[in-house]
């Protein structure tokens, strides 16, 4: 009973009770993701599972038996910060950082979904190729909320990297 | 969270007979369930996991669409002929929750989804009639701002918190029920309940019943319909308010129409009465009121939902107009 975080293989919990994130961070120690409502209204625990952006808070370890978890903390190549992180810094993304890690994991998981042309609420055509103008990524992004209110310096560092391919 | 045992099943034989066990609940993406535990609101002894059942969202015989239960939300609402030939499905889910909880959630389980009346989730100081049968219901005069204005009774005002439903009400889809004396294809307008003096029952599955499949029929009118959802921020939130709608003309003349409501009662709520009222008559901005109107005629609305009838009026009316000005899609 394995599950894969960062590219390694980890032990899950014994108890179905322990969340995803519970164990990233109690067990694993991978504070990184952080736990911020615990109850799937803020995003701020949201992780990549096979590359798809979910909310480790409501996620049963147990459910992700040999499933490939990627946290903030594997992002980082040997040469540097993902580029997304840099951006973070550059576009002033952030105050305090609680979100932080959430808003870069969803960010990646977002560029994907419009890589393979998920329309979201606000695509006028569901059959047009994704544009991801601001109006786009900040609907994309509405389940991370930045209680500093840093929005408009995270949709720009998204739109400067990830989603660089796909903006208008 | 009380303690419970996790099993896996492989297939929906495998689920039927684990979850025979009394106090067993089954497992999808656990969006919803896994928060209602925590709150020990659900107390399920047992779950067993239907995540790796089918998936698989394939074309009927008949030209319709069968949806695995556990498709993700996600799946369905980019699903190429999801997208096509029944927009408002892809748009009502695209509207509901955020994407990392879409990327999570299961179609069946979208299905189970309790309501988000906040007396229901608070189990130490509110009494609620769905939690705790016989309790009472705090809601009924208290801070009823989300509730139900249609179909709710003395003992519970509580909405029905789906997006996708009330798109899936507007299509006649079929609900594929398994259970111990075997299968049966339920109508989702028949799958929800009213809450009358059970409101702890939200559906009419029996216990150990599990949601295998949903079928959307051919329903060429589809093709130009779509969902608008009316909440108090841009995003990230239930409705208040929410619309499903289909029309066909014929000139100036409504040919056929669908119409579902969410937001205004304990289950998604089908307008027969405004479809009734619109099909064969002008389409005009007058006559979608109308029928709005006559949907709501015998809407009882609580002390801070009384806006609810008008808005509803409001928002079909705008859907319908841009549905028939083409805009929509």
């Amino acid at each position: 009973m394995s599950l894969i975080v960062n590219g390694e293989a980890v032990a899950l919990p014994s108890d179905p009770r322990v969340s995803l994130l519970d164990h990233l961070r109690e067990a694993l120690h991978l504070t990184g993701t952080k736990k911020g409502c615990n109850q799937g209204a803020c995003g701020a625990c949201t992780v990549l599972v096979d590359g798809e952006r979910i909310l480790s808070c409501l996620a049963l370890a147990v459910q992700y038996e040999s499933r490939s978890v990627t946290t903030i903390e594997g992002l980082a190549g040997e040469d540097g910060l993902h580029p997304l992180q840099q951006a973070f810094i550059e576009h002033d993304g952030f105050q305090c950082g609680y979100c932080t890690p959430g808003q870069i994991c969803s960010a990646i998981g977002m560029a994907a979904e419009a890589g393979r042309g998920v329309p979201s609420h606000v695509s006028v055509d569901l059959g047009a190729p994704v544009a991801l103008t601001r109006e786009e990524v900040q609907e994309r992004m509405s389940g991370n909320l930045c209680r500093c209110g840093a929005h408009n310096g995270i949709v720009d560092a998204i739109r400067a990297t990830v989603a660089a391919e796909w903006a208008a | 969270m009380t303690p419970f045992s996790y099993a896996r099943a492989g297939n929906a034989a495998e689920a039927l007979r684990l979850g025979a066990a009394g106090a067993t609940a089954y497992l999808g993406g656990g969006t919803n369930l896994v928060d209602l535990m925590r709150e020990t609101v659900a107390r399920p002894a047992a779950l067993v996991d239907v995540t790796g059942l089918s998936a698989v969202i394939e074309e009927t015989d008949g030209g319709g669409l069968r949806i695995g239960a556990a498709a993700r939300n996600t799946a369905l609402a980019e699903h190429r002929a999801v997208r096509e030939r029944y927009p408002m499905l892809s748009r009502a889910i695209l509207a509901g929750a955020s994407a990392q909880i879409r990327n999570m959630a299961t179609v069946g389980g979208n299905l189970l989804q309790r309501t988000r009346c906040t007396y229901f989730y608070d189990t130490e100081g509110s009494r609620c009639n769905k939690r705790s049968p016989g309790e009472g219901c705090d809601a009924r005069d208290g801070f009823n701002r989300i509730h139900a204005v249609l179909g709710a009774s003395e003992a519970c005002v509580a909405t029905h918190p789906s997006d996708m439903c009330v798109a899936l009400v507007a299509l006649d889809a079929q609900v594929h029920v398994a259970g111990a004396g075997g299968e049966r294809t339920v109508p989702i307008a028949d799958f929800h309940r009213l809450p009358g003096d059970s409101p702890d029952r939200d559906t009419i599955l029996a216990p150990g019943e599990l949601i295998t499949a949903i079928e959307l029929p051919t329903l060429p009118l589809a093709a130009r319909s779509t969902y608008r959802k009316v909440r108090d921020r841009a995003s990230y939130a239930f409705a208040l308010i929410s619309v499903a709608a289909a029309i066909e003309l014929d000139g100036n003349r409504v040919a056929d129409v669908r119409v579902a409501f969410g937001g205004v009662a304990h289950k998604p709520w089908r307008a027969l009465k405004a479809e009734a009222a619109l099909r064969g008559g002008p389409a005009t901005p007058e006559a979608f009121h109308a029928a709005a109107a006559l949907e709501f005629a015998e809407a009882a609305p609580l002390r801070h939902n009384a806006f609810k009838p008008a808005l509803a009026g409001r928002t079909l009316a705008a859907v319908l107009g841009e549905l028939v000005k083409g805009e929509a899609a």
